[in-house]
């Protein structure tokens, strides 16, 4: 027996990009994350070859949890085909030899940019989310040592001050992206910028959600089957986007999440914002045989 | 007991414990000390507050008054020393309380109003939403019931209700206090702490939130321990009064003993200064 | 009968500090008065008859002595008893009588006077329709009932401040020239309370710049005089 029998061949790199103790420090931070939902984990954040702020702690999650058999998609804003979006997917599936995908009902692991798609994920399904600012405290508190306290004592008491000064100013709550929600009843997190219509997605969902951020070395998660409550007041109920009477202007398909697509007489044409559910609906109007999945709202209203 | 204090115990009959008042103190501090590296913030000091009474606590800067008020407030914790409150649930020294104790004890039953309002109010935040704040902390979870309580708690400090969503900072200094008042009040709590609320202010401005504060505690009966330099403001707010020097309180006794007969030589000069 | 009150060996001194000073007040004070009973303190100016008063209140230390009050609770020793039971003592049983008012800023009259009802538990409208008919009795004007006795002249302040200091009856009741500067029917308002007061059983002593406008009222008198007193003096 030689040396040389006991070792593997040498490789350029490790599995999956990162070190093994790189990994292995990220495994024991997700599982704390997942033991402690919504409570948010400090780790090392490794160098990966995007820049910060660009999806790295996203990737960090998700080529932890890659192997070769996953099938990996990348979702920017609801699109799998940006230029981001296309490199973080095709780099995955690079280091690891997973499959790329873009069809949702397909991925082991949903690596997203702020939008959760609208075909109901499965509890074989993992979601990870990139976060640029974890700490919902922020806004309201500065200083970070008191943030961490005010979630050591469940004291919230400055985010609903927020939302009362939202009202107070606006007549009703302003908050759009990042809407704060309460996880398990017990810490308060931001969901990532994702919309205020994709936040009751989590709520007791099936899948499990990862939520990193990569410059702020910070990552937390919703465990499958966990409260994720957004912060209301028990008279302001919470309101969605108002595009449940909108109609995609490629698809037909109405009742989604939209963008809006400025046009050149002033109006406003609106399209589908998960890109690939859109893309599905269209090959199915021209004949296809597509396997649509089950959704989280149906004309517009959520169902659980 | 220092020379000065067994002069005082000479001049004048030494007191019996309270024999009518049956009521315990609502507020009981024995034997605070404090010291700060070399500095002697407070020596030995002790106090009671019964329910319903005004407490004055005079000094100059640097006496350890405002210390003191702060240790009411469980901003500071002593070296040495204890402190009660009489309040229902309560009991051993809060100084040993951890963190989140002291913060729901003091959201709840102990409202403050500082000289400086920056200290005890959110600038940007509109004035209804500094008072709703401390209700939100309290559990108050209803928009309407958050405006409806924060006008109240507005109107008591005879806040103008028309500006009760601007922000502090667009506000005079009074109507800043009447704000903070606002906020300090609107848990009704057992004790209401005011370190020196009416310095800094036009006379007449003071005139005014002072005739506030006294309304307040004669409709309310909130009990109050106030400190202030400013011993006009003393004489009209407190029933008694404690004068501290140098960390140490050098004399006690009912506001009118204390103005025309001070006791200890300094206390005849602070008077007479004044006066 | 048992007595409101029991003065014995009652003496007080000032003591300045910055003239490194004492000033003798009196010493060797002793009486019992029982209730409505009316005494007048005679002597000189600048003998120590407001100081004993204000001794008696506690506004001044004793140096030594004894003050017994009767209450119904047993009797308690003013000079040196706790300053919360003197407060306390304040609110219900004791009253004083100055000249002089602290008015508050905007705080009108006819609140002033209501308060020590307030204080008693009284509720608002009851409290404030008696506080007027006071002030009627003592002769304020009716325009000046809602305004702030800060901007009142001498003479009306010190009306609003008998109507409050009268308004509640109190068991013993300490006044301290309350007649001075008072016009002629405000004193005759002043006399009529005393002896209303004096027959419900308030037990009191006063200090008269002219006692003869309660000559009626009075039952015994001390003199004070400006050297100090030997022993006790009886009467």
């Amino acid at each position: 027996m030689s040396l040389s029998n006991l070792t593997r061949p040498w490789e350029a790199f490790s599995y999956g990009f990162l070190d093994a103790s790189a990994k292995r420090e990220m495994r024991r931070k997700m599982l704390k994350a997942i033991a402690v939902p919504g409570c948010q984990m400090p780790y090392a954040s490794r160098e990966v070859p995007i820049a910060r702020g660009w999806g790295t702690g996203g990737l960090q999650v998700t080529l932890t949890l890659i192997k070769p058999s996953s099938s990996i998609k990348v979702i920017d804003q609801g699109a799998d085909d940006g230029v981001n979006a296309a490199s973080i997917r095709r780099f995955i599936a690079r280091v690891s030899g997973a499959a790329e995908t873009m069809d949702t009902l397909e991925a082991s692991i949903l690596q997203s940019r702020h939008r959760i798609p609208e075909e109901k994920l499965r509890d074989d399904q993992i979601l990870v989310l990139q976060v640029p600012n974890p700490e919902p405290l922020r806004p309201v508190e500065p200083n970070m040592s008191a943030a961490r306290e005010m979630h050591a004592d469940a004291d919230y008491s400055r985010l609903w001050l927020t939302l009362y000064e939202q009202i107070v100013r606006s007549g009703r709550i302003m908050q759009g992206a990042a809407y704060p929600a309460l996880v398990n009843g017990r810490h308060v997190m931001t969901p990532s910028p994702i919309p205020r219509w994709d936040v009751p997605k989590l709520h007791m969902a099936r899948h499990l959600t990862f939520l990193s951020a990569g410059r702020e070395k910070r990552l937390f998660a919703v465990p499958p089957f966990t409260r994720v409550e957004p912060l209301v007041f028990s008279d302001v109920p919470y309101k969605v986007e108002d595009h449940a009477s909108l109609t995609c202007d490629r698809s037909g398909v109405k009742g989604y999440f939209m963008n809006e697509i400025p046009k050149d007489d002033g109006t406003s044409a609106h399209e589908l914002s998960d890109s690939q559910f859109g893309v599905k609906a269209i090959r199915r109007n021209e004949g296809e045989t597509v396997a649509i999945g089950d959704t989280w709202y149906k004309n517009g209203t959520f169902t659980q | 007991m220092t020379l000065q204090e067994l002069h005082i115990r000479a001049a004048a009959l030494q007191q019996l414990p309270p024999q009518l008042m049956t009521t315990p103190p609502l507020l009981t501090m024995t034997a605070i000390s404090k010291r700060y590296g070399d500095v002697t913030a407070l020596q030995d000091v002790s106090a009671k507050v019964y329910p319903g009474e005004v407490l004055g606590i005079v000094g100059e800067s640097g006496s350890g008054k405002s210390t003191l008020l702060r240790m009411m407030n469980l901003e500071d914790i002593p070296d040495e020393g204890d402190y009660r409150l009489d309040l229902p649930g309560l009991g051993g020294n809060l100084f040993h309380l951890d963190r989140l104790e002291r913060r729901m004890l003091c959201a709840r039953q102990i409202g403050i109003v500082y000289q400086n309002p920056h200290l005890g109010l959110l600038m940007n935040h509109s004035s209804s939403g500094n008072v709703a704040e401390r209700l939100l902390i309290a559990g108050e979870r209803s928009f309407e019931a958050l405006r409806a309580r924060a006008r109240d708690a507005l109107d008591a400090s005879e806040f103008p209700l028309a500006r009760m969503d601007a922000r502090p900072v667009e506000l005079s200094g009074g109507m800043q206090q009447r704000v903070q008042l606002a906020k300090a009040i609107a848990l009704e709590p057992a004790l209401l702490l005011l370190d020196e609320p009416t310095t800094g202010l036009d006379v007449s401005v003071q005139a005014l939130v002072l005739d506030t504060l006294k309304r307040l505690q004669r409709d309310r009966a909130i009990t109050m321990v106030i400190v202030s330099h400013d011993l006009g403001v003393i004489r009209t707010m407190a029933d008694r009064v404690m004068v501290m020097r140098r960390g140490s309180v050098v004399e006690e006794g009912l506001v009118d003993q204390i103005f025309q007969d001070p006791q200890h030589a300094y206390t005849q000069q602070l008077v007479h200064a004044k006066l | 009968m048992q007595p409101v009150l029991h003065v014995e060996g009652l003496a007080k001194t000032f003591h300045m500090h910055h003239l490194d000073q004492r000033l003798h007040a009196f010493s060797g004070i002793g009486f019992t008065l029982h209730a409505g009973e009316f005494l007048l303190l005679k002597g000189a100016n600048g003998v120590g008859k407001s100081t004993l008063l204000r001794t008696l209140y506690r506004s001044y230390l004793p140096r030594s002595g004894h003050v017994w009050y009767h209450t119904a609770e047993g009797r308690i020793d003013l000079a040196r008893a706790a300053d919360v039971d003197i407060a306390l003592l304040r609110r219900r049983e004791i009253g004083f009588v100055t000249q002089f008012l602290i008015a508050r800023p905007r705080v009108a009259a006819e609140e002033i006077v209501a308060e020590p009802l307030r204080q008693a538990g009284i509720a608002q409208p009851e409290a404030l329709s008696e506080a007027r008919r006071w002030l009627e009795e003592f002769g304020v004007k009716r325009d000046l009932w809602r305004a702030y006795p800060t901007t009142f002249s001498g003479g009306e302040q010190q009306k609003v401040n008998l109507a409050r200091a009268l308004i509640l009856p109190q068991r013993l009741l300490l006044l301290d020239e309350p007649t001075a500067s008072l016009d002629v029917n405000a004193r005759a308002a002043l006399v009529r309370r005393l002896a209303d007061l004096k027959a419900q059983g308030v037990a009191m002593i006063g200090v008269f710049h002219h006692p003869g406008d309660v000559a009626g009222l009075v039952d015994r008198d001390i003199e004070l005089k400006s050297e100090e007193i030997d022993g006790h003096v009886d009467i």
